[in-house]
C-alpha cells in the first residue's frame, strides 16, 4: 500500500471526531487541512510528535491551515490522550471499520496501525503533498508540514 | 507570516550562548530546561571537553515551566551570567517554580529587579523564539538534540558520540 500522491482528490471516508460526530471528504471543503495519521496514542513517538506539532499551532494557523491527528485508537481514548499531553490538535478516529479511513490514503500499516504519514488537502478537497516516515518510528520534524504547506500554496 | 520550512542549522553567532575552547568540537545543543533528558545530557556532556553552543527548544504542553526557565536563563544571560543559571537550572530540576527562580537569581548575584524585569521582557520572548524557531527550521523533533558536525543526534548522547568527542578533543 503506498500513501495517496499530490494531485489526487481525497478518496471518500469517514472518521468520527471527540464528540462522537462523523468527520468525512465534505469536511475538508473551505479549509487546508493537515492530516497527521501516527500509530497509537499513549505511544512515545507520537507524543513528541503531537507536542511538537502543538507548539507551533498557531503559526499552522496563521497559514491558514488546520491540524487533525489521526488513528486507529478509539476517541475516548484519543481524547485522553490528548488531555494527557496537554495539547489541543483535534482528534480523529477511524476504529470502526478498523484503519477504513487510513487504507483510503493508503497510510495503513500491515501490521494493523496507522503508518506515520501527513498529508494536505486543499480547501478543493484534493490532495496538495504528502509524506510518509521512513518508519514508524521516525518523527516528521514540523518544517516538513510548513513546506508542503508552501508546496502545496505553489501548486493550487 | 513566520517561515518555519526547511532550512540549515544557523552557525554559531555573535548572540548565541557559547562556551569551551575555540579548538573543542563543536556541539550545537537545542534542549528544554525543565526536560529531565537534557539534565541528563547536561551532566554526561560536563566533563568532555567541547565548545557548547546553546540553543532554546521549549516544549510548553510537555514541560509547563520550560518557558519560564528559558526566560530566566535569558534575563541571568543580560547580567552575564547565563551559565551560571543554566548549569543551576540542571542540578536541581525539582525546583523550577518561581520561588526557586528568584533564589537562583540571588545566590548568583543577580540585581534582583533587572532580572524580574528582563525575564519578562519581549525581548527574552523573541530571543527564546529565535531559538526554538531555528530548531524547528533544522528539523529538532525532541530534546535534547545534538549537533555534530552538522548531523544530529537526537536524545541523551550516548557512549559512542561521547568518545567521539573526547577522541576529536
Amino acid at each position: 500500500m503506498s500513501l495517496i500522491e499530490p494531485g489526487t482528490p481525497a478518496p471518500d471516508f469517514q472518521l468520527i471526531d471527540e464528540k462522537g460526530a462523523r468527520f468525512t471528504q465534505d469536511d475538508l471543503r473551505g479549509h487546508t487541512t493537515v492530516l497527521v495519521f501516527y500509530p497509537f496514542a499513549f505511544s512515545p513517538v507520537c507524543t513528541d510528535q503531537l507536542n511538537l506539532y502543538d507548539e507551533v499551532l498557531d503559526q499552522f494557523e496563521e497559514q491558514g491551515a488546520r491540524l487533525f491527528g489521526v488513528s486507529c485508537d478509539a476517541s475516548w481514548s484519543q481524547k485522553a490522550f490528548r488531555q494527557h499531553l496537554g495539547v489541543s490538535i483535534p482528534q480523529l478516529s477511524d476504529f470502526e471499520p478498523k484503519g477504513a479511513a487510513c487504507r483510503a490514503f493508503g497510510a495503513y500499516h500491515d501490521l494493523g496501525f496507522p503508518q506515520r504519514a501527513l498529508v494536505i488537502v486543499d480547501p478543493d478537497g484534493i490532495v496538495q503533498w504528502s509524506y510518509q516516515a521512513p518508519t514508524p518510528g521516525d518523527l516528521p520534524g514540523a518544517n516538513l508540514i510548513f513546506d508542503g504547506l508552501a508546496a502545496a500554496r505553489t501548486a493550487s | 507570516m513566520t517561515d518555519l520550512g526547511s532550512a540549515p542549522l544557523p552557525p554559531p553567532a555573535a548572540d548565541d550562548h557559547v562556551r569551551g575552547r575555540d579548538d573543542a568540537p563543536l556541539v550545537v545543543e537545542y534542549a528544554d530546561f525543565e526536560c529531565h533528558y537534557c539534565a541528563m545530557a547536561h551532566v554526561r556532556l560536563r566533563d568532555v571537553a567541547i565548545r557548547q553552543v546553546f540553543r532554546h527548544f521549549p516544549v510548553r504542553s510537555k514541560h509547563p515551566r520550560a518557558w519560564a526557565c528559558a526566560c530566566a536563563a535569558e534575563a541571568a544571560a543580560r547580567q552575564g551570567r547565563f551559565w551560571e543559571m543554566h548549569d543551576a537550572l540542571y542540578d536541581d530540576q525539582g525546583r523550577l517554580d518561581e520561588p526557586h527562580l528568584w533564589e537562583r537569581a540571588r545566590r548568583l548575584g543577580l540585581d534582583l529587579q533587572r532580572f524580574e524585569a528582563d525575564r519578562r521582557s519581549d525581548a527574552a520572548v523573541e530571543r527564546v523564539r529565535r531559538d526554538f524557531e531555528s530548531g524547528v527550521r533544522a528539523g529538532v523533533v525532541t530534546t535534547p538534540t545534538l549537533f555534530v558536525e552538522g548531523e544530529a543526534h537526537p536524545g541523551i548522547p550516548d557512549d559512542a558520540l561521547l568518545r567521539r568527542l573526547a577522541a576529536r578533543d
